[in-house]
């Protein structure tokens, strides 16, 4: 089946369109963030500029007054512990406000706790079912809210990174309020509204009704195991539609790298994702502003080349992730081939009869959707992990362990393929610092990256950024698979399980947010330590990133010698990706050894 | 710079409780508001879940999957919902590992419960069919999977092959442009328009 051309063409159809047109709109986008973050659209000063000087001159804020990195760092986590406060009591509260019309009870402690470290972490790892536990307030005033916010967080703390590389001699490295505000209000707010009207063209729901029901066509039976134990046969001809606010929360979503679904299906719900173009578009906005930011780093370093180059090297990793997923999900699973089901990809060019009636997309379907099928489900399981999104339109639990193993590896490269907005630009390039570290040792001489020499300082907390993570992933995987609480959650058997749980800690330490859903983690001990994993892998990052930032800000430029290594060609480029790929082999291959690789062994034994 | 840390924090309060009340209204508030005036005024349709009405009653979604179960009714993807599949009220996927035994075994059930209802059917049996959607609500299958279901539902509704083709292709949408997603046929839609075809021909 793999021979088969057809599918071939389409998988590269469908994966190049992507491909080319977040190309197309990556330069555009990176000149708008560039702009409005310097004041100098002529629109955003228009439209938005009297509502900002309000906001200063209400809360006191001079704009042109610049902060140290301490100073930016304070502000930030000032406003962050905030949102995490007033998350965890809009949830806690939820019952006694408005916009509840379910009447869903208050959630639990260990719950709300999760969440709100979850959603302000940037992270939207779901410990809770949407549908189930939400008021349409909690969705609205706290998680919408907080996709905004931790994603301005984000865009603004790059941007601050950038300066440092940008300036030299300098003590301060911007007003994190106004990078904050600009962001919010310029970026994620006019692109998240557009998108939000697509989406509902496209059929994702909008509207504050309470749940509709509607009588089926037929009765469904079922048993349930009544009080005193026994299977009792009931019978249902109603379905209960959930609905609400969900297209706009739906954009931001995507928009800020931040997946936390309305419902607990996610993206593959047909009201979050109700079309192969709805799915194109929310692929899209994942990487729309991660890569924009590429150029925007190159405008601002002044030598737009650099920016290429980061984003070649991204993009270089991307299409080999990709097509190892589509593969593995294409060749599907054996085991449902034992069972009795056809797996083979059929297409027009396959069949004889003009009537298409023989078209199925074949591979390994289980928690896929129909309208998605193997290429677009695999080509967003890629996305969503090279990203720090999170958002799936697949159940990667049920992917072929090869399948399932590329997702898992993204994110424990640390996300750094184009990444969550922000955070992937910015980790980006403490791998760059490491290469050219790397570098400058290979062949002895001072490392410098963007005319700063790279010192002692900048190494340590390099050191500690590409270290926290890795740490937090492996030392609370092997916790949570020490100790019965941990392991009680799993919910497949054999190596499946062990990794259930890796992918729980890789997703949270580098806060992403997607799944091997089968895990159940809503107890107080999942809710406890992926909590801390979220908090530690974005504010400890952070915090090292703006030192980095002052560090470098401070710094004299050093003018471009002989011995300077060029940062703008296919050598570094080169240097960088195996900087990236290095670490992440190194640090995880003997945890993935005992999990997906093993079960991928098991599986091609079955055939 | 380290003594003065302290005042920097009591100085940021202000404008970090301030900011936040501010972006919150307009993010969390103004925001959701806005796209729903927009969305009830120009696409109540699509904003309210492409509701299928029949006289006054909602019979469904055409975006949600229905369970089926019967002979004469095209069957959807299976669903993992709890407590009865098909409850849009819980989505859910099955969330089995590849190598899960119950994954197989289910797989297994699904193809007996195909053959057991339409026992001279030799066509391969669709992957689609058998195995459980991501968010439990799917409402489509693969052409090839109506296809695999055509004989049973003309035997049980006393039809002609091309008659039931003919609505699957009513039903039925290709790649969108040509390119994304892939070919796929709404159960629920279909299952109606048998219905309707039943009535007039008793």
């Amino acid at each position: 089946m793999l021979s088969n051309a057809g599918f071939f063409s389409n998988a590269i159809v469908q994966v190049g369109l992507y491909l080319t047109v977040l190309l197309l709109i990556t330069k555009p986008m990176g000149i708008w963030i560039y702009k409005v973050m310097h004041g100098e659209s002529a629109i955003a000063n228009k439209v938005g500029g009297p509502i900002e000087r309000l906001i200063y001159r209400g809360l006191g804020v001079k704009p042109e007054q610049e902060m140290h990195w301490k100073h930016y760092a304070v502000a930030l986590m000032l406003f962050n512990i905030i949102g995490i406060a007033f998350v965890y009591l809009l949830q806690r509260l939820q019952f006694s406000l408005p916009l509840n019309p379910q009447q869903f009870a208050n959630v639990s402690v260990d719950s709300a706790f999760n969440t709100a470290v979850s959603f302000v972490t940037n992270t939207n790892w779901q410990g809770y079912a949407g549908e189930s536990t939400m008021s349409y307030l909690t969705q609205m005033l706290a998680l919408t809210v907080q996709n905004f916010l931790s994603a301005a967080t984000g865009l603004a703390v790059v941007i601050a990174l950038i300066r440092g590389f940008a300036r030299h001699s300098a003590k301060t490295i911007g007003n994190f309020w106004v990078d904050i505000t600009r962001s919010t209000l310029y970026i994620l707010l006019p692109l998240s509204f557009i998108l939000a009207i697509f989406l509902m063209g496209q059929g994702v729901i909008q509207n504050f009704d309470a749940y509709k029901q509607v009588t089926t066509l037929q009765p469904t039976s079922y048993s349930i195991t009544d009080a005193a134990g026994e299977l009792a046969t009931q019978t249902t001809s109603t379905q209960t539609l959930a609905m609400g606010p969900v297209a706009s929360q739906e954009a931001i979503k995507m928009l800020g790298t931040n997946g936390g679904g309305f419902f607990n299906a996610n993206s593959a719900h047909p009201f979050e994702n109700p079309t192969p173009l709805s799915n194109l578009l929310q692929m899209l906005a994942i990487f729309l502003i991660p890569a924009g930011l590429c150029f925007t780093f190159g405008l601002m370093v002044g030598d737009k080349r650099q920016g290429w180059a980061v984003f070649s090297a991204m993009a270089m990793v991307f299409v080999v992730m990709v097509g190892v997923v589509v593969w593995a999900e294409q060749a599907g699973n054996p085991a449902l081939a034992n069972s009795g089901a056809n797996q083979s990809f059929i297409d027009q060019s396959s069949i004889a009869s003009p009537s298409g009636m023989e078209l199925q997309s074949g591979g390994n379907m289980e928690g896929k959707e129909t309208r998605f099928g193997i290429v677009a489900s695999s080509l967003f399981a890629t996305v969503t992990t090279a990203a720090s999104c999170g958002a799936v339109n697949a159940m990667h639990d049920s992917f072929t362990p090869i399948g399932g193993m590329v997702p898992m590896w993204l994110m424990q490269l640390g996300e750094v393929i184009f990444g969550g907005v922000g955070s992937g630009l910015y980790t980006m390039l403490i791998y760059a610092v490491l290469a050219v570290f790397i570098a400058g040792l290979m062949i002895g001489r001072t490392p410098e990256y963007l005319g700063k020499k790279i010192e002692i300082f900048d190494m340590k907390m390099t050191a500690i950024i590409i270290l926290a993570t890795p740490l937090l992933v492996l030392i609370g995987t092997a916790v949570a698979v020490s100790v019965a609480s941990g392991t009680v959650g799993i919910a497949n058997p054999g190596a499946h399980g062990f990794s259930e749980i890796l992918y729980a800690l890789s997703s949270t330490a580098n806060n992403n947010g997607s799944a091997f859903a089968g895990l159940s983690a809503n107890t107080p001990f999942y809710n406890t330590l992926l909590a801390i994993a979220m908090f530690v892998g974005r504010f400890g990052i952070i915090l090292a990133v703006l030192a980095i930032a002052g560090s470098m800000a401070a710094k004299k430029r050093i003018p471009v010698s002989l011995g300077t290594m060029p940062t703008h060609g296919p050598l570094f480029v080169t240097l960088l990706i195996g900087a990236v790929i290095l670490v992440g082999a190194l640090t995880y291959i003997p945890a993935l050894a005992l999990g997906p690789i093993v079960e991928q062994l098991l599986m091609t034994a079955v055939n | 710079m380290e003594n003065s840390l302290k005042n920097i924090t009591l100085q940021s309060l202000r404008p970090a409780l301030g900011l936040f009340v501010i972006l919150s209204i307009i993010t969390g508030i103004v925001y959701p508001l806005l796209t729903t005036a927009l969305g009830q005024s120009f696409m109540p349709a699509q904003a309210n879940g492409s509701l299928i009405t029949q006289g006054d009653k909602v019979i469904g979604s055409s975006l949600i999957g229905q369970n089926f179960t019967e002979a004469k009714y095209f069957w959807g993807r299976p669903s993992a919902t709890g407590p009865y599949p098909n409850n849009a009220a819980a989505s859910s996927g099955s969330n089995q590992g590849p190598l899960n035994p119950a994954l197989a075994e289910a797989v297994k059930n699904r193809v007996a419960a195909l053959k057991a209802a339409d026992s001279d059917n030799t066509l391969p049996i669709p992957i689609d069919l058998v195995t459980a959607s991501a968010s439990g609500l799917d409402p489509e299958i693969s052409p090839a999977a109506a296809n695999y279901q055509v004989s049973r539902v003309v035997k049980a509704r006393e039809l002609t092959v091309e008659t039931v083709q003919k609505l699957i292709a009513e039903n039925t949408k290709g790649r969108q442009w040509g390119v994304f997603g892939e070919p796929r046929v709404n159960v629920l839609q279909l299952n109606i328009a048998l219905d309707k075809l039943t009535v007039i021909q008793p």
